[in-house]
């Protein structure tokens, strides 16, 4: 019809289409902008039909994907053209050019709005049309109130009513602020007993933006919903222009479903009786049908009867009759029904208890993952990534890890990303962890953000068990002859922190780990560089005594690189390089990293963030937001991924026993007790006892204190002091918990590393981490003690008394009675040390956390070797005052049998890790290390004790 | 919601757009190329729904054109799908046996359709 009214247009468009390549037709399309251009220019003499004819033209070169950045205004002037075929051309092209963000549009909203509350139907749907289709905040303000006005109207047709309840719906959902919907939900009740199906249709898609907002208001409209379900289901009433494919309109019968899910419960029974009969319908009666149409429109509405019936917890047989189709699908050969099916399963996940059942199906879920289609992939891999726990992370997490490496690259960094939260989730134990992320590291490397290394290093160094075992497998990654470069920067960082640690192992030296760092460095790019110089100087730290070669070595790296261009790294050589020529100040500065504070995983917060805009908020997740706030009323711990709380224990192990043996509980003890040499002790008891009284002695074995207290500044002071106050406290019944929270980590080994170390992590269960710092200085200490909540709700009732020994002065101050949710609190210790002994003060530490109290007492690293200062001694002043002291009480001697010695440098560590100064070469036998240190006390001062080891090789075990 | 409708052809020129959100010309270009990138080499065996970015396109195949609608990720895909449908039977009828030149010559009068 307008065809042949439309010359002009189908000749152009058929010369772009004759056009022989992509020139021509720029040549063509620029020739005709010009004649649009200058047509427009005199437009006194362009009828309205030529008019008509040139905006057609420009959209259409518009569409061509080419620029038109004039003729807008004639666009917009064409709506307000008296006739219906300028303005309909009027309104198309202006709702195709423009957007809600262009200033022409305010030109046409007097026009649009005489249309509105105009009389004309056919100019009211137009007007409508454009409003719809653009919905700018202006067009809310100003035409908002008349759009409603003609919803409710009862003197309009149902053509124009259904067009402006969508217009509404456009307004609403862009500027909800702008739009009046107060007292709507009478209006919207009553709009839901239409009979008309249009009208239905657009006021659902109405109710479903409104509900999404705010369901308070409309609990009028639920039976209303489940009514027109009914109408629907029952194909009563229905025209034959809303039947599709023998279906009464699918896309009503889902939006109702919609618009149901929005509401927390169907309260009355009739209704929610109703409601059941209908869904239950849906889920037997939906049967594969040939004609693909018709099977998608049923299945549609059969996944929106699935979402609903999940959200409104039905009874179990329901709910099993729906995991048992969502099995099904996900077992079909259809692609979409079987995406569809993983996709429902995984929203399955977040509101109902299922789990056990979706996990009869892991194994069909991780033939999926290995689907053509990458969509199933996906919807396979979310899947797996939910329905993840304690009891299959390992299966599931080494399933991704194998298919990773066939992987297509789109889905690399989602797969390695969700491997890396899924190990440190569920991790059964944390080396596994660290396997894990090694394992990642190496196989996708290029695809593992920075943030799942830093990750990484975070729970390392965190984790004080974890360290040597991290640095071994570092260790071992570095050795493969091709790594990738995150691999170098995770390595190098964990074995310049780490790596002493392993120093006595074979291939674990200093220089030998210099030199397997030092090996990657020509393959590096620039942003290695800081962290392997940072290695270098570490490891150049932990090198005592210092090797000159490896020192040398070290030096002319950090000389080379001070002249660096890049600004970091000239900076960290040019600083490294003057701080270890300062000898034993770099101790302090390139100390062992502090821990880092407990905060979310930045991983799970990067796949929270990934969510999604969407014009109404989901139903499911508003409904997770819900249950979360309630579990945590309750003190519910379990998060909704299903990870159960830690285990508890039971009334039966209430009793804890204390650690036993020196041997297998304090590793750094091991070194003193069993070399096959001699120790010099000033132990006032005998030292056959020693191991002994740990195993049988109660809670004081308090040694005579006037031994030591009498002594005179000369003493040989034992070197094994702290080990064995250590032992002796390891008797303080330190198990005793309460409740059924159980701790995180061993509190025997938190305690001694604790000895040896000043900062760390004192005690940790599910819901709080107490953390240590302290500092020493002569006699005196002060403690910090870190208690940091873990939870999202407060913990009550704290108390924390300390029950200080004799010959300790202990002051805490005050400890608050609440902790705040994810707070930290300080509480400052200061401790004076008055006398020598080996006891150790007890922290009683309680705090109640929901209905359970839980006690906990905790020894406190402020133990002997915590007061020793180290010292050097020359020659001439250690052999005459070692002389000068002559057997117990002051002098101590133990001579310790068949067993393996321990290399004398990893003997010297030991010794300086307790503060004892080696002082090499005082003793002409290269085999007997000799060590001076000062203890500190009030009422002895300043006391110098002196250690000589000597190691004798005996023949006969030899 | 639905976000946009693409109608391309195999070649990817887009022979209707309509977009409900606002974006700029160039980010419509490289929306129309990146969809037709997506859907183009599918094959006929895998779903029709794809993700886009943070939505969801679900498109369908007639012939040599791609119907595409750009829609939630929490929207029903079954139900899109059939809009589409729905769509390309209103075409037929108004065409009487629609083909990809109807579409190009009487662009004007798809517009006026959706």
């Amino acid at each position: 019809m307008a065809l042949s009214g439309m010359r002009g247009l189908s000749v152009f468009i058929s010369d772009v289409r004759n056009c022989q390549n992509k020139e021509q037709e720029r040549l063509r399309v620029d020739k005709e902008l010009g004649n649009v251009r200058t047509r427009f220019k005199n437009e006194k003499g362009l009828s309205p039909y030529e008019k008509k004819k040139y905006v057609w033209k420009m959209l259409y070169i518009y569409m061509l994907g080419y620029d038109v950045d004039f003729g807008h205004m004639e666009a917009v002037s064409l709506i307000s053209a008296p006739k219906y075929p300028e303005k309909q051309v009027g309104y198309i092209v202006t709702a195709c050019l423009l957007n809600e963000n262009h200033d022409f549009l305010r030109l046409a909203i007097n026009t649009v709005r005489n249309d509105i509350i105009g009389r004309n139907e056919t100019f009211q749907c137009l007007a409508l049309t454009l409003v719809g289709n653009i919905g700018g905040r202006e067009f809310a303000e100003s035409l908002a109130a008349d759009v409603q006005k003609l919803l409710i109207s009862s003197s309009c047709r149902p053509l124009v009513r259904k067009k402006a309840a969508l217009c509404l719906l456009r307004l609403y959902r862009k500027n909800p602020d702008v739009v009046n919907v107060d007292g709507w939900a009478d209006r919207m009740a009553q709009l839901l007993d239409e009979r008309d199906l249009g009208v239905l249709t657009s006021s659902m898609s109405l109710l479903v933006a409104l509900v999404s907002n705010n369901h308070e208001a409309y609990w009028s409209c639920l039976p209303k919903c489940v009514k027109t379900l009914e109408r629907l289901a029952r194909n009563q009433d229905i025209p034959q222009e809303y039947t599709y494919y023998g279906i009464p309109s699918p896309w009503l019968q889902v939006k109702t479903m919609r618009a149901l899910q929005y509401f927390p419960t169907v309260e009355d029974p009739n209704t929610r009786r109703s409601l059941f009969e209908v869904l239950q319908r849906i889920l037997m009666g939906t049967d594969v049908v040939k004609n693909v149409n018709k099977n998608n429109a049923s299945h549609a509405v059969l996944f929106e009867a699935l979402a609903l019936v999940m959200h409104l917890d039905a009874e179990k047989e329901m709910m099993s009759q729906c995991v048992a189709l969502l099995g099904k699908f996900i077992a079909v050969r259809e692609p979409n029904i079987r995406y569809l099916g993983l996709e429902n399963m995984t929203r399955m996940l977040m509101v109902t208890d299922v789990q056990d059942i979706i996990k009869r199906h892991q194994a069909q879920i991780i033939t999926s993952l290995k689907d053509p289609d990458i969509s199933i992939r996906r919807r396979a891999l979310d899947l797996l990534y939910g329905m993840c726990d304690v009891s299959n992370a390992k299966d599931i997490v080494e399933e991704l890890l194998q298919y990773l490496s066939s992987a297509d690259f789109a889905m690399r960094e989602e797969l390695s990303l969700k491997a890396a939260i899924l190990a440190e989730k569920f991790a059964p134990d944390l080396s596994w962890y660290v396997d894990v992320i090694l394992q990642l590291i190496d196989k996708a490397g290029d695809f593992v953000s920075d943030d799942i290394w830093f990750r990484v290093v975070q729970f390392v160094t965190n984790n004080e068990d974890l360290q040597s075992y991290a640095a071994a497998k570092a260790r071992e990654y570095l050795n493969k002859p091709a790594i990738h470069e995150t691999m170098v920067k995770v390595s190098a960082y964990i074995l310049g922190e780490y790596g002493h640690l392993l120093a006595r192992r074979p291939g674990y030296s200093p220089k030998e780990l210099f030199t397997i760092i030092h090996e990657k460095h020509p393959t590096v790019s620039t942003s290695t560089i800081p962290i392997l110089l940072s290695s270098y100087a570490k490891i150049l730290m932990h090198t005592q005594p210092p090797e000159p070669e490896l020192q040398n070595q070290i030096w002319t790296i950090f000389n080379k690189y001070e002249s660096c261009i890049d600004v970091e790294i000239q900076q960290r050589a040019a600083e490294y390089f003057a701080l270890s020529r300062k000898g034993a100040s770099l101790m302090d500065i390139l100390a062992e990293m502090p821990k880092f504070p407990e905060r979310q995983s930045a991983l799970i917060r990067k796949a929270e963030d990934a969510e999604v805009d969407t014009a109404e908020q989901s139903a499911i997740k508003l409904r997770a937001q819900q249950q979360m706030s309630t579990a945590l009323v309750v003190t519910d711990q379990r998060p909704p991924n299903g990870m159960p709380a830690q285990p508890s224990i039971g009334p039966l192990s209430l009793v804890k026993v204390p650690s036993e043996t020196v041997d297998s509980q304090n590793p750094g003890d091991q070194g003193l007790t069993h070399p096959n040499g001699v120790v010099y002790k000033e132990d006032p008891q005998p030292p056959s006892q020693d191991i002994i009284g740990d195993l049988l002695g109660t809670l004081s074995i308090e040694g005579p204190p006037g031994a030591v207290a009498q002594s005179p500044q000369s003493a040989t002071y034992e070197a094994e002091g702290a080990p064995s106050a250590a032992d002796a406290a390891a008797l303080v019944p330190v198990g005793e918990e309460s409740g059924s929270v159980q701790p995180i980590g061993n509190i025997n080994e938190r305690f001694y590393a604790l000895c040896l170390k000043d900062s760390g992590v004192l005690y940790e269960d599910p819901n709080i981490q107490i953390g240590i710092k302290a500092e020493w200085r002569a006699h005196q200490g002060r403690l910090v003690l870190f208690l940091g909540n873990k939870n999202t709700a407060s913990l009550g009732s704290v108390q924390a008394l300390i029950l200080p020994p004799t010959h300790l002065k202990m002051e805490l101050s005050l400890v608050p009675e609440t902790i705040p949710p994810r707070a930290q609190v300080q509480c400052p210790l200061e401790v004076m040390n008055l006398r020598p002994s080996r006891d150790v003060a007890v922290l009683d530490f309680s705090y109640k956390f929901g209905p359970t109290m839980v006690n906990v007492k905790l020894r406190l690293p402020a133990v002997l070797n915590k007061f020793l200062q180290p010292i050097t001694v020359s020659p001439e002043e250690f052999f005459p005052q070692w002389r000068s002291l002559s057997g117990p009480p002051l002098k101590l001697q133990e001579v310790v049998r068949g067993v393996r010695p321990l290399p004398l440098p990893e003997m010297a560590n030991l010794f300086n890790t307790y503060r004892l100064t080696v002082c090499p070469g005082l003793d002409p036998n290269p085999n007997n290390l000799v060590a001076s240190t000062t203890f500190y006390s009030e009422t002895t001062r300043a006391m110098l004790c002196l250690v000589s080891s000597q190691l004798f090789i005996e023949s006969s075990t030899l | 919601m639905i976000r946009f409708i693409l109608l391309q052809n195999r070649q990817g020129k887009t022979r209707l757009a309509k977009y409900y959100v606002p974006l700029e010309d160039s980010e419509k270009h490289k929306v129309e190329y990146e969809v037709h990138r997506l859907v183009v080499n599918r094959d006929p065996k895998f779903t029709n729904f794809v993700e886009f970015r943070t939505h969801k396109v679900i498109y369908r195949r007639y012939a040599g054109l791609f119907f595409s609608l750009c829609v939630d990720i929490t929207d029903n895909e079954l139900a899109y799908l059939e809009c589409i449908h729905l769509f390309v039977e209103i075409l037929d009828h108004f065409f009487s046996n629609v083909c990809e030149l109807d579409l190009v010559f009487n662009f004007h009068k798809v517009l006026v359709l959706p």
